[in-house]
């Protein structure tokens, strides 16, 4: 679904990302884990064209999509959830999600997708009228996935969803995501909270300093905790 | 005869104030303008002044063509935006990614360019620009006779005003607007086109500056010069009400318009220091302006 071929990025002067290759396949959850300042962020960002300066390919649904405007990736079918959630200011929880509506298909009705995305986040259905970044930040968080999936995305890039959120709400964003999948949505999950990422996941992928050093099921993963060790440990 | 004083007193209070009014409406053109340019695209537009000027201009060609002053109320600011917009595609884009001086360097020669463009094309001399006939004369307030033109002028106003609050709030365009001011980056992965949006924005904050040209035509005298004044006062009042706010613009242009009119009916002398001193009255008691957010940085 998603091909990443050789990827390069650069920060100004630094050569984040060194040739990195993954594949993400249609209908799986795919663990990205990895150090701090690894490249995953770095990865996502450069997949969604937000970073200026990349070199190789980067195919979605067979499309290449490095040098198109970052903004032909959404209506492709291709959302992200960035690490800061990026709800923005001054808008209600409402006006946030019908954001994420606006290049949605003619075929997805506003006011069903709002109600729908009300019965899946009760939480949120009780505060559509509220000012978004009023909201703690574990309701921001849910407020930032159900924008980038409003539209039903082929597949969503989650950036870190369940830092600095209580265990509870972590669970329930799990349950989510499970069941995202299983209505044939693909997730590629950048998480820190490994053991909960490969819980959730099919496969995983390890990267370190800008490029893959591994890559295999998730269950395989969750059990070689050598390898855990020396490229997840803080 | 004490209380037949203070009548007239009030009365003349009374007229100066909508005097200040009609004053302030045509400032809240102008600082909507650059307030909207500097909340979306970040750019201080110094060629501001300059596009009102162009806007006035634009007038007179349009009336002189036509006889209409209504033509050149709606084709004029039309025309100038439609200048608004080749500018920020061929001018102010390709300057993306690069120090934010730039645009503004481009913007203060622009002005200089449009100056001298409207000498090669109609002369350094002033032009006349009169009243329309169907809006001259006074009309009676109750308090006070009037000249219909300046009511006619913040009527103009207050309906731009209702058709951009409209356009805002209840639009899904002003949605994507009321967004992108607010984080441009979020709107482009949700698959807006944000430079399309700055492009249409920048032509709107420019067309807005000229009808407040066309407008004030009548009222001041039309000159290559007239838009070098008004970018002073355009700046005040957008400072005052706070960079980029829009609210900011529409209280502190019609503050500022009362602030100069009042001041001209005790010390005339001082009208023109007037809003500058309000300004930096203002600025003591808020850094950010009235409506301004804190630590927004130029």
């Amino acid at each position: 679904m998603l091909e990443i071929h050789g990827l390069d990025a650069w920060y100004g002067p630094s050569h984040v990302l060194h040739g990195l290759s993954l594949e993400v396949r249609a209908g799986e959850i795919l663990a990205l884990v990895g150090r701090n300042g690894a490249g995953k962020t770095t990865t996502m960002k450069a997949v969604m064209g937000l970073i200026p300066k990349v070199g190789g390919s980067v195919r979605f649904l067979g499309t290449e999509l490095l040098g198109r405007p970052a903004h032909a990736r959404f209506p492709l079918g291709l959302a992200y959830v960035p690490e800061d959630r990026r709800i923005v200011p001054g808008l209600t929880v409402r006006e946030n999600l019908r954001l994420g509506l606006l290049r949605a298909p003619r075929t997805i009705k506003e006011g069903a997708a709002i109600a729908e995305i009300a019965e899946t986040f009760p939480r949120l259905a009780e505060r559509l009228d509220q000012i978004a970044v009023t909201m703690s930040g574990g309701e921001q968080q849910m407020l930032a996935i159900a924008r980038a999936m409003i539209a039903r995305p082929k597949l969503i890039l989650l950036d870190e969803p369940s830092e600095g959120i209580m265990p509870v709400l972590v669970e329930e964003m799990g349950r989510l995501f499970v069941s995202l999948r299983d209505r044939g949505v693909t997730l590629l999950l950048v998480e820190q909270n490994v053991e909960w990422a490969l819980n959730l996941a099919n496969r995983a992928v390890i990267i370190d300093q800008g490029a893959v050093v591994h890559e295999s099921s998730a269950a395989a993963l969750r059990a070689d905790t050598e390898i855990q060790d020396r490229y997840c440990a803080v | 005869m004490t209380s037949a004083f203070a009548a007239l007193d009030l009365e003349l209070i009374a007229m100066q104030l909508f005097s200040g009014v009609a004053l302030g409406a045509v400032f809240v053109m102008l600082a909507l303008g650059l307030s909207i340019i500097f909340g979306m695209l970040g750019i201080v537009n110094f060629a501001h002044g300059n596009f009102f000027m162009v806007g006035a201009y634009a007038g007179v060609f349009v009336m002189e063509r036509t006889g209409s002053f209504w033509a050149a109320l709606l084709v004029g600011p039309l025309m100038v935006g439609a200048l608004g917009l080749l500018v920020e595609r061929f001018l102010i884009r390709p300057l993306a990614g690069r120090s934010p001086d730039d645009p503004l360097l481009l913007t203060f020669g622009l002005g200089y360019v449009l100056v001298e463009g409207v000498r090669i094309l109609f002369g350094s001399d002033g032009l006349p620009f009169a009243t329309p006939e169907e809006l001259s004369g006074v009309a009676d307030l109750g308090i006070g006779y009037f000249p219909i033109y300046r009511l006619f002028v913040v009527g103009v106003v207050a309906l731009v005003l209702v058709v951009l609050w409209y356009g805002l709030e209840r639009t899904r365009l002003g949605l994507i607007v009321r967004a992108g001011a607010r984080d441009p980056e979020i709107l482009r992965v949700l698959g807006i086109d944000i430079q399309r949006l700055w492009l249409w924005v920048f032509g709107l904050g420019i067309a807005l500056a000229a009808l407040g040209g066309v407008l004030a035509a009548p009222m001041r005298s039309v000159n290559p010069e007239m838009g070098n004044v008004v970018l002073g006062e355009a700046f005040a009042v957008t400072v005052i009400g706070g960079m980029g706010s829009l609210m900011g613009s529409v209280v502190a242009g019609l503050l500022v318009g009362i602030v100069v009119s009042m001041t001209a009916l005790v010390a005339p002398e001082m009208a023109s220091i007037a809003m500058f001193a309000f300004m930096a009255l203002v600025l003591l008691i808020r850094p950010q302006g009235l409506f301004g957010k804190p630590g927004l940085g130029v």
